[in-house]
């Protein structure tokens, strides 16, 4: 495949899949906490909390990439906190895409997670904890894999939207070569220049072809364990 | 080995308010759908809590409302089998039976998966998923799941209320076996008097989230007061029996504190203990000795009480030599016999008439 595209088109490819992975990898734990609670916390705010993970998918993304700049800008609170006690920049850094891919793509995976919670029956955590499992256990042996289908399409959901997150990232981290030019962003940027419909058009497929191969593999992953949920 | 319950519970407007002792042996919690029977197991499980009361298993306080916070269903260690089986589906068999084994309380006598899975026969199921196994066998694995998580108790919410006629009496044996070998109380809720009759030891019979009649069995199916409530074409005595002999023509015979009965052949050996329930709908009363009749149990008795139903019938209650029996006769049959306290007459019970869903080890 390096052979077909040029060494800027990889890198792009490269990138966008090396920031889709870790954004869904690291919201994965917070969104599956927070479906929780949106689907069983009895807890003054919940409706507060269900606004704030919606916001993202509501609001332009330049309006959350700008509010990302706001907060982890350099020079921001949060940013310069963040960069003096651990080092960590995120603001044109592919750092910071992470965390604009991620946040874009938090509402459709805590939506896919809280549907799984929600079909999962309570009744059967109830015989559970009559056997003696306390609620750590029955939640890993009983919760977590009856909602794995929907754990499963919630990620690839999540990855797929973060694969093609444009403006929230352009907006927080820029568009730079080989540190934050995701493919959406090396799209555009390709679509700027005389000539550059060649590289576009290979990258559009590259994007389709990366789509339609996880939405194969989530069908997958999700028929497994739709049959093992169903106990045949 | 006994729970003592004492709750009361608002839900809306349904009033729950119960007190109770279930010993050793298996306790039935019998009332119509809507009586409470299920928030009583509940509450007694950790999955419901009282508004108010105490709950103790030998004299462990599970709840109790004025002292704080109660034990978390996880910590009761009471297995509890539910109406509807409840297997996980994602587990195969196997791991459904040994899911609870890990916590069991330390010290308990752990039961072998290898010694209940015969007992209850799902040997051969062990490697199946839930979703292939028939109600019958998903309702024999959730009792042996529940079982093998060493409990002090067992709690059975209709456990065959999901199944036919003919599942329940291949089930029946199976609960039996539990009860005799299990060692530990059993409460067990049913709206179905055949299976009360089968297995209880102690009844507790519930009405509209009250306590209506609590004792032993024999005594609680024989209450002439309780007959309305409990439907009278179930009303029935419950005898104990030990078995004499089994005759060649595929009868057996019975000793019961009153005489003998001769009962279909039902396979148990001579000496056994077996409880028999004798329809009171199946017993025909005489002033006299009947001859030349094709029934071949007559027992002589004495009327203790008479009640009048809504119809055109009476019930009876006899005692015969220490045992009690009930009878159901028209009014006009009563007043031409005349049926009254201390009055001597014969019993006439059918052979066949006596189902076998209605004889159960004792």
């Amino acid at each position: 495949m390096s052979g077909w595209l040029g060494p800027a088109e990889w890198q792009a490819v490269a990138l966008s899949l090396k920031v889709a992975f870790w954004a869904t990898l690291l919201s994965l734990p917070l969104g599956v906490l927070t479906a929780l609670a949106l689907a069983r916390g009895r807890f003054p705010g919940r409706q507060v909390l269900n606004a704030l993970v919606h916001l993202p998918l509501i609001m332009p993304p330049v309006v959350t990439g700008y509010l990302l700049l706001l907060t982890f800008g350099r020079r921001a609170p949060v940013g310069e906190w963040l960069a003096e006690t651990f080092g960590l920049v995120l603001a044109f850094r592919w750092t910071g895409a992470v965390l604009a891919a991620g946040i874009m793509a938090f509402p459709l995976m805590v939506r896919a997670i809280r549907l799984a919670i929600e079909a999962v029956d309570p009744r059967l955590e109830q015989a559970a904890a009559t056997l003696g499992a306390p609620r750590a256990w029955v939640f890993l042996t009983v919760t977590l894999p009856l909602m794995a289908p929907g754990l499963i399409a919630g990620a690839v959901l999540a990855f797929a939207k973060a694969m093609g997150e444009f403006g929230a990232t352009i907006t927080f981290v820029s568009n730079i070569p080989g540190e934050t030019r995701t493919l959406p962003s090396a799209i555009y940027s390709f679509l700027q220049v005389p000539g550059g419909d060649g590289p576009a058009l290979r990258l559009v497929a590259v994007s389709i072809f990366v789509s339609l191969l996880a939405l194969a593999l989530s069908e997958l992953l999700a028929h497994r364990a739709a049959k093992r949920v169903a106990g045949r | 080995m006994s729970l003592s319950v004492d709750i009361a519970h608002r839900l809306g407007s349904f009033d729950l308010n119960v007190a109770f002792e279930a010993p050793a042996g298996v306790t039935a919690l019998f009332g119509r759908s809507g009586s409470g029977k299920t928030s009583v197991v509940n509450a007694v499980a950790g999955l419901m809590r009282p508004t108010s009361g105490r709950i103790a298993l030998n004299g462990d306080v599970l709840f109790d409302a004025k002292t704080g916070p109660e034990q978390p269903p996880h910590r009761r260690h009471l297995g509890y089998v539910f109406q509807e089986a409840r297997l996980f589906p994602h587990l195969s068999v196997r791991k459904n039976l040994a899911y609870g084994q890990r916590f069991a309380r330390p010290g308990a006598e752990r039961p072998d998966l290898k010694t209940i899975a015969d007992l209850l026969d799902i040997t051969p199921l062990l490697d199946r998923r839930p979703g292939t196994l028939s109600g019958g066998e998903r309702q024999r694995v959730a009792i042996g799941r529940a079982l093998l998580s060493a409990p002090r108790m067992l709690l059975m919410d209709e456990p065959l209320s999901a199944l036919d006629a003919a599942r329940k009496a291949d089930i029946l044996p199976y609960l039996e076996a539990v009860r005799d070998s299990a060692g530990i109380p059993i409460l067990y809720v049913s709206h179905n008097m055949t299976e009360v009759a089968r297995l209880a030891t102690t009844v507790v019979i519930m009405d509209a989230g009250r306590v209506v009649k609590a004792g032993p069995a024999e005594e609680v199916l024989s209450d002439l007061d309780l007959v309305p409530m409990l439907g009278v074409r179930d009303a029935g005595a419950l005898l104990q029996a030990t078995v004499l002999r089994d005759h060649d023509d595929g009868m057996t015979e019975l000793s019961i504190a009153g005489g003998t009965l001769f009962l279909p052949d039902m396979g148990l050996g001579p000496g056994s203990r077996t409880r028999v329930r004798i329809m009171a709908h199946d017993v025909i009363l005489a002033d006299h000795r009947p001859e030349g009749l094709s029934a071949l149990n007559i027992l002589h008795g004495r009327v203790i009480a008479l009640r009048d139903g809504r119809g055109p019938g009476v019930i009876v209650r006899l005692d015969c030599g220490g045992d009690t029996l009930l009878a159901r006769i028209t009014r006009r049959s009563a007043q031409a016999l005349d049926i009254a306290p201390g009055r001597e007459v014969w019993a006439v019970v059918k052979s066949v008439s006596v189902a076998r869903t209605d004889i159960g080890a004792g």
